[in-house]
């Protein structure tokens, strides 16, 4: 009954179980995932894809489950990838993500899937992107992504997710410094949880100072080309007297602008940072504004044509990278190993120079 | 190809006992396997939804409360009525002796009481899965 063509109209119908048993192919890297993600291709590419990365036990899990009730309570279905670590010593794993959300169970507009590291580093799993294509796929509206959190090495979300949401939280004494180091590259949305906390004023306008400075001394953000192209977008709105169809369609204009700070330094342009916003999760407090946020970023990326600028840059790293993973496994098997130790020797011996080795490793690998 | 076991550990009922649900999890991820723990005071349909959406091959519930009589084979007829049946379901917690052939009958297909070590459930579990490893 698990044959790729059942599971394929599975996945379109949104059936539970084909959805899953077809995520299991991925995490399996079993060859019969090739056809369901081959067929469901032209399904794709319709859903938000929201990552939440920040520390361990900062309320990422407790926050998807409020994003989850805010976002049903809009209409949307949605579905979450909550990535946790597997053991390095056994390879097992306890995936606690879910026990926060499981009151989400019964309700069939909800999909949760815990997937464990397997000893991938970057804060996903391997089997993530396409598990979120698999979503995408059976019709979510939003796909919610949590990493594992392990701070300045969560590179991975920021080539998946369209909006990445960065979750600080007061009280994390030195830990602030490993963001602080990653958070411009990182973050579209700020959020502090933990708002009912002592200190949280504190971290908010840390990151805000952070996110200003960052802008002023020109760094490498995920916002400040996306303002620019905001900004000539109402620039242009403001001389035709009229709003952008694709821009008003969007809202953006009624509540995106609104939520981005400006401020006008002495003897700088107008400075446009994300709104940091807090949250306290275990209330609920502050979670319809974070969704505003998110869904006013989605707005502004789909306005200036980012949405497709962003896909398309991270469909060009993931094929690099995927390529790169193919080499590495190639180099794996007894053949290539006895392969490299010959031609260790050749260049050791003098038979053959270096890059004549590589040469004939290439060529053999292409083979 | 990897291939690892994925079991759901869940507390059905309104029981709040969850050390030996937390010692089981515990020693399953020592075994190599990814657990999913769902947390208490759980109803079969939310155990059953999340052991569909997480694909487990094993369902692992706990009870101590004496519910057990109830709660286990209503979990077996919402899979029967799901038309699931290559995962594995075991149970465990405070459970008499004489109550363990009819959950056996209701298709629980082992129960450990309190005293089992922990390795004997692992070894069944490996023993008996339904799905092909
Ligand atoms: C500790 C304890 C508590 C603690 C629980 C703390 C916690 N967070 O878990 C507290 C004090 C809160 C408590 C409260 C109550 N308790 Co109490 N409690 C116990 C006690 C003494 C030990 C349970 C325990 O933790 N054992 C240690 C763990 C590691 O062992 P375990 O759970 O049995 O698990 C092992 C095996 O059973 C098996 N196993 C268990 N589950 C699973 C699942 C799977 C899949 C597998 C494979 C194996 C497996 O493997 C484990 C490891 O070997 C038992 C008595 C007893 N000797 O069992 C009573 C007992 C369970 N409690 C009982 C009662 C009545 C209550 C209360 C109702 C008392 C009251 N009137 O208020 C409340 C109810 C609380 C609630 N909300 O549900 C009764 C239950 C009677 C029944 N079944 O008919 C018992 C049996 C005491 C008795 N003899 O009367 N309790
Ligand atoms: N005080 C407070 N505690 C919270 C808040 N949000 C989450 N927590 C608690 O923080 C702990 C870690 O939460 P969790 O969601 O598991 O964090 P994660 O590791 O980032 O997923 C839990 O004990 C939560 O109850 C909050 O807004 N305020
Ligand atoms: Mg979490």
């Amino acid at each position: 009954m698990y044959d790729s063509a059942s599971l394929v109209s599975g996945i379109r119908k949104g059936d539970p179980r084909s959805i899953a048993r077809s995520i299991t192919l991925v995490e399996r890297e079993d060859p019969a995932r090739l056809a369901v993600l081959k067929a469901i291709n032209a399904d794709i590419g319709h859903a938000h894809i929201v990552g939440i990365t920040g520390p361990p036990g900062s309320g990422k899990s407790t926050l998807t489950d409020k994003l989850l009730k805010e976002l049903r309570s809009r209409g949307r279905r949605v579905a979450v990838a909550a990535i946790d670590p597997s053991s390095p010593f056994t390879g097992g794993a306890i995936l606690g993500d879910r026990i926060r959300m499981q009151r989400h169970a019964d309700d069939d507009g909800v999909f949760i899937r815990s997937l464990a590291t397997r000893g991938h580093l970057g804060g996903l799993s391997r089997a993530t992107t396409e598990t979120v294509r698999i979503f995408d796929a059976a019709g979510f509206d939003d796909i919610i992504i949590e990493t594992v959190g392990v701070g300045q090495s969560e590179v991975d979300i920021v080539r998946l997710a369209d909006t990445v949401v960065l979750v600080s939280v007061p009280g994390l004494g030195d830990d602030i410094q490993a963001i602080k180091a990653g958070v411009m590259e990182i973050g579209d949305v700020f959020c502090v949880n933990k708002a009912d906390r002592d200190g949280s004023e504190r971290v908010i306008r840390e990151i805000r100072a952070m996110l200003e400075a960052a802008v002023m001394n020109g760094a490498a953000t995920r916002f400040s080309a996306l303002y620019q192209a905001l900004d000539q977008l109402k620039a242009v709105d403001r001389t035709e007297g009229q709003s952008s169809p694709r821009a008003s369609s969007s809202g953006l204009f009624d509540q995106g602008a609104a939520h981005h700070i400006a401020r006008q330094p002495p003897g700088h342009d107008a400075l446009e940072i994300p709104a940091v916003i807090p949250t306290t999760a275990e209330t609920g407090d502050g979670v319809s504004r974070l969704v505003d946020e998110i869904k006013a970023h989605e707005a502004a990326l789909v306005a200036t044509g980012f949405l497709r600028l962003r896909r398309h840059e991270n469909l060009s790293w993931e094929l690099g990278n995927a390529l790169a993973d193919r080499v590495l496994r190639r180099l794996e098997g007894e053949d290539r190993k006895i392969e490299l130790a010959d031609l260790a020797s050749a260049v050791l011996d003098k038979r053959k120079d270096f890059y004549e080795a590589l040469g004939i490793l290439e060529g053999s690998l292409a083979g | 190809m990897e291939r690892k076991i994925r079991v759901l550990v869940a507390k059905p009922g309104l029981d709040g006992h969850d050390r030996g649900a937390k010692v089981i999890a515990r020693a399953l991820r020592d075994a190599g396997m990814e657990v999913i723990y769902t947390g208490l005071r759980q109803t079969p349909e939310q155990v059953v939804n999340a052991a569909i959406q997480e694909d487990v091959d094993v369902i692992a519930m706990s009870i101590l409360s004496g519910a057990h009589n109830h709660l286990f084979p209503r979990v077996m007829d919402l899979l029967k009525e799901k038309k699931i049946d290559d995962v594995l379901v075991v149970g465990g917690g405070v459970i008499p002796d004489d109550d363990i052939p009819g959950l056996k009958a209701a298709g629980i297909a082992e129960v450990f009481t309190p005293g089992t070590p922990t390795t004997t459930t692992i070894e069944f579990i490996r023993n008996n899965l339904k799905r092909k490893v």
